[in-house]
Parts: C-alpha cells; sequence; structure tokens
C-alpha cells in the first residue's frame, strides 16, 4: 500500500476495511497496530479508554490473518473494536467504571463477545462510560472524565461515552455499547456517529452488567449505516443463557441497506416537537432532515405519543428500582472490591458499598429502595408500570400509521463538562426523547444529521415497531447515502 | 410528601448503605426533587391499567433439564476477596 494510504487505516469503516482485508491490501496485523498507535497518541486528550490490550488484540489480529490466509474471511474477521467496560471479557477486566469491580475479572466471556471472536473480531479494549451505565455525560465514571472529541471542553454523552468518541476519533473501527434509557443513541448523537438500540430481546444480555433488566440493551455503534448492519448480524439473536432473548429468525440486516424511500410513511410524534427546551439548531437541523426523507420519497404524518411528558418520570422509578435489586449483589463476599478488617458482616456490606459506589449509584439506588420500600410500592412502582403500559399503548398507536418515527435524539447538543453535574433532575430531562424506546422495548438508532451553529454534532433519531430494525436500517442508510455528514470528522 | 433526612437514613439503611453527615442535606435535597418530580404521574389515571414489567410479551422460557458444563470451584472463586478451603471467607456471623 502507497504510505498515506497506511497511515490512515484507523480512519476506515468495517466494510472498507473487509474489503481491503479480503483482497489482502493489507493485513489485521497493520490495521490493530495502526489503530492502537493511534489510541497512543490522542487518548490522553480523550480518555476513551479504561483499558488497552495491546498484546492480546495483536494476538488475536494475528490469528484473524491466519484465517485470512484460509479464506475464512467474515465481514468483521480482524476488525478491531472498542468494547464498552460493562460487557464481560473472559481474563480481560471489565470494571463498569466502578471502583466496586476496579478489580473484577470475568471468569466467561458475554455472548456478544463469543459471537465477535467467532467472527474473528479483534478486540482492542474496554471504554469509558457512566458508573454502572447511569449518567448522560461519562462524568459519572469512578475512574476519569471523557472528553468529546469535537469539542474538548464538551461532554461526549453518555453512559457509552467511550464508545461514541473512540468510534468518533477513530481509536477504534467500531464499538459496542449498551442502551438502558438512550445510552447507545444519545453519545451517538453527541458524537456524530450512527448507534443503534436494538428491540428488547433481539441481543443477548447474557455477561452484560446488569442496571435495569427489562430496559437494557447492547447494541452497536459505528462509522456508518452498513457497519452497523454488519455488527448487527453477528451480535443478534435467541441466546438460552438469557431467557429475555426472544427465539426469533434474525434477517440478514445487509438486505436493508437498499436505496428507496417510495411508499414510507414517517410520523412526527408531535409532543416531541413541542418539548420545552429544544434548541433552535436542533429544532431547524430535524427540520432539513426531514425536508431530505421527503426529496427522497417518503410520506409525512403527524402521530401522537400523549404520555411522552412522563417518560422521564416513569423511567426514573421504573430504572433505580431495577437498579436497587440488581446492584444488591455488590455485598464484597463473591467478587469486587471488599473494604479492609469489617468489625462484622454488616458493617462490611456498609462500607464495601458506600466506598465502592459513586454518588450517582448511591443517589439511584436510594431511589429505588425507597420506591420499593413497604408502602411505597404502590405509589411508585405500581403507578410507573401502569403508565409504562400506556405508553407502550401510545407506540403501537402511532405505528398503525406509520412506519418509523422521526424525531431529536436530544434537546441540545452536547453541553459542556462540569455544567450539569450538580442537578441530577436537569440531567435527566435531557433524556426525553431516548427513554421512551426502552420503556416500550422498540428499536431505535440515531444518526448524524447536521451541525449547530458552533459545529456540535446532532443527531436524528429513527425508532420502529418491535424488531424491525431492518426498516431503520434503511431508512437511516438512506438518509445517509443522501447526506455526507457521517463523513466528517472532528479535528484533533 | 416530602422525604425527609431520617427517611433517607432509613431506606439507605435498608440499602446497607452509609450516608455521612456532611453529604445528608445534599442527598435529602436532591432525592427529594427526583420525587417530587415523579409525582407528576399522579396527573395520569390509570383505573383498571395492568402494570407492565417487561415490553416484550414472552412467557415461560423452558429449557431441558440436562447436565452442562458450567464455572468450575476455583472460577467461581476466582474473584473472591477472601477465600479459603474452596469457600468464600466472610466476617463471622453466628456468635459462640
Amino acid at each position: 500500500m502507497k504510505r498515506e494510504t497506511k497511515m490512515k487505516l484507523y480512519a476506515l469503516t468495517i466494510h472498507e476495511a473487509h474489503d481491503l482485508l479480503k483482497s489482502r491490501q493489507i493485513s489485521s496485523t497493520e490495521l490493530t497496530r495502526a489503530v492502537l498507535d493511534h489510541i497512543e497518541k490522542i487518548d490522553d486528550k480523550i480518555g476513551a479508554y479504561l483499558s488497552v490490550f495491546e498484546e492480546n488484540a495483536m494476538i488475536q489480529a494475528r490469528e484473524a490473518d491466519h484465517m485470512i490466509a484460509r479464506n475464512e474471511i467474515q465481514p468483521l474477521t480482524g476488525i478491531p473494536l472498542s468494547i464498552k467496560d460493562l460487557i464481560c471479557t473472559k481474563g480481560l477486566p471489565t470494571t463498569c467504571a466502578s471502583k466496586i469491580l476496579e478489580n473484577f475479572i470475568p471468569p466467561y466471556d458475554a455472548t456478544v463477545m463469543s459471537k465477535l471472536k467467532n467472527a474473528g473480531a479483534v478486540t482492542l479494549g474496554k471504554v469509558n462510560m457512566d458508573e454502572f451505565a447511569m449518567g448522560s455525560s461519562t462524568e459519572n465514571s469512578g475512574m476519569h472524565i471523557t472528553r468529546n472529541p469535537w469539542d474538548i471542553t464538551r461532554i461526549p454523552g453518555g453512559s457509552s461515552g467511550g464508545s461514541a468518541a473512540s468510534v468518533a476519533a477513530d481509536m477504534c473501527i467500531g464499538s459496542l455499547g449498551s442502551d438502558t434509557g438512550g445510552s447507545i443513541r444519545q453519545p451517538a448523537s453527541h458524537c456524530s456517529v450512527v448507534g443503534m438500540k436494538p428491540t428488547y430481546g433481539r441481543v443477548s444480555r447474557y455477561g452484560l452488567v446488569a442496571f435495569a433488566s427489562s430496559l437494557d440493551q447492547i447494541g452497536p455503534l459505528t462509522k456508518d449505516v452498513t457497519d452497523c448492519a454488519l455488527l448487527m448480524n453477528v451480535i443478534s439473536g435467541y441466546d438460552p443463557h438469557d431467557s429475555t432473548s426472544v427465539p426469533k429468525d434474525v434477517p440478514d440486516f445487509r438486505r436493508s441497506l437498499e436505496k428507496g424511500l417510495k411508499g414510507l410513511k414517517i410520523g412526527l410524534p408531535k409532543e416531541y416537537y413541542m418539548t420545552e427546551g429544544l434548541d433552535p439548531d436542533v429544532s431547524a437541523t430535524i427540520d432539513n432532515a426531514a425536508n431530505t426523507m421527503k426529496d427522497l420519497g417518503a410520506e409525512f404524518v403527524e402521530v401522537s405519543l400523549p404520555h411522552t411528558k412522563y417518560a422521564v418520570a416513569v423511567y426514573y422509578v421504573i430504572a433505580p428500582c431495577e437498579a436497587s435489586s440488581n446492584l444488591a449483589r455488590y455485598d464484597g463476599v463473591r467478587y469486587g472490591f471488599r473494604d479492609k478488617d469489617p468489625k462484622d458482616l454488616m458493617q462490611m456490606y456498609r462500607s464495601t458499598k458506600s466506598k465502592g459506589f459513586g454518588p450517582e449509584v448511591q443517589r439511584r439506588i436510594i431511589i429505588g429502595t425507597y420506591a420499593l420500600s413497604a408502602g411505597y410500592y404502590d405509589a411508585y412502582y405500581g403507578k410507573a408500570s401502569q403508565v409504562r403500559t400506556l405508553m407502550i399503548e401510545d407506540f403501537k398507536n402511532a405505528f398503525q400509521k406509520c412506519d418509523v418515527l422521526l424525531s431529536p435524539v436530544t434537546p441540545s447538543p452536547a453541553f459542556k463538562i462540569g455544567e450539569k453535574t450538580d442537578d441530577p433532575l436537569n440531567m435527566y430531562l435531557s433524556d426525553i426523547f431516548t427513554l421512551s424506546a426502552n420503556l416500550a422495548g422498540v428499536p431505535g438508532i440515531s444518526i448524524p444529521c447536521g451541525f449547530s451553529k458552533n459545529n456540535l454534532p446532532i443527531g436524528l433519531q429513527l425508532m420502529g415497531s418491535h424488531f424491525n430494525e431492518e426498516m431503520l436500517i434503511k431508512v437511516a442508510y438512506n438518509f445517509e447515502q443522501a447526506t455526507m455528514f457521517h463523513k466528517k470528522k472532528p479535528s484533533l | 410528601m416530602k422525604i425527609t433526612k431520617n427517611e433517607i437514613i432509613h431506606v439507605a439503611n435498608l440499602a446497607r448503605l452509609e450516608i455521612d453527615e456532611a453529604s445528608l442535606d445534599k442527598v435529602t435535597e436532591q432525592i427529594g426533587r427526583i420525587l417530587e418530580y415523579v409525582d407528576t404521574l399522579n396527573q395520569v389515571d390509570t383505573k383498571n391499567i395492568q402494570g407492565t414489567s417487561h415490553a416484550i410479551t414472552l412467557t415461560n422460557a423452558f429449557r431441558e433439564d440436562i447436565i452442562k458444563d458450567h464455572l468450575t470451584n476455583n472460577q467461581a472463586l476466582s474473584n473472591a476477596p477472601e477465600k479459603e478451603n474452596g469457600a468464600f471467607v466472610v466476617p463471622k456471623i453466628v456468635g459462640r
């Protein structure tokens, strides 16, 4: 290869790298080395990674090169990926960005990791996040903050902030994150990358450290929509280890990468556009995106999701309730941090949890414990789960009138580091457009759709009906091919 | 209904957390504001509405009862803060 091209191997997409690997123009060893060097060079500025598995990655790259030499190449063979640090990697640290799991080495792989390994993918390392995925800015990481590659004074979004930043800054070829209330889509939007939250049950949660089990879902963050389809092909599918994964055939998502939106009906949820605090730049950019879709042949209908304004309240009851139950396991007995020299068992529990969990995690455990405690259960969890039913009905009604819903991902572009840390409720309110998809279990995708006046990325959200990721990929692909936003890179 | 400092201490205790005196006011205020916001749910009429705990309809995920490989004792103990004779060690629980 020519020298100039070689120097920018890290900037390739999955499908571009695959083509070069397949035609033997590059090797996975070269590609992986190039990405590792790029991480080494720029991650001091960004802070995307919590750990880089250099030696391990180079071994995997060499194995991939052997696979390729035997003509056993698959779409992800030899492709170096970053993995959010709450997906268990056998023999390699998985911290959830929490002091309580700082020394945890999982004795098994998450199902998605086994699938990636079988496909020949390379794991570069683990990327930063809000502790236990609780947050929208990656500022709640127990390790360090991550900066937005587009403006290093701003947050990359969260909780999959490390995933989004590593994709945007070319410190990986693609990434896996997780989304409980927008944690893939929101950072994707803030960093101008593609992020998909699949339908609940599409991707196995086995080996995903649990936050809110009825909402959590693993998904890809990538440089374009084609890569999203390629990763979805590998990670999707029923898994006997996760009884909430759904026994349903997985389509070949590449088939959705076809042009033409004629006859497509796009719903505009009117409540989303009336939301207080919707930034004028975001609003104008989304309007432009809608016009592009119209030019591509889509029709628009106004739809209503009347319970949207309760999404934040419903979510911030249900998610903390599930979290308080899930996080009870971190008691210093079987794994993770244990505080030194406790005087008795109770003291061990208390000091372990109080020193091991950061403030946001403790806050949510207290809210969840309170909402589930005797006398309050009906008023909080019971009530929220009833309103959740109404929200699911809203989506069912909307999807009778349209194929996909189009909306902003966040009310405003990425905010400044430190701007909202003292005001958790204000931080929660910025999740208004993403929470509903998790509560209803429907799939959602965020794709780059423009920039604010001060050059901050803005994302476009598409939501579909259960198990209709194909439709989202198709619409996203058409939009992407008609625009060039995904090609724009931050200058670092 | 406003959550009090005593309730926070009580709930923290249920969750086996310790809130230090210095941050108690701030924690109570922050959680109070969040719960107040959550009270907006009372505006919604939910009479005769079934609650949802799981958005996808799935019932009874059965599997065959067959013996398979699982974590070995060593693997299961590999992250133990303290272990002895193939078991997790915790501070003494029963008095003599």
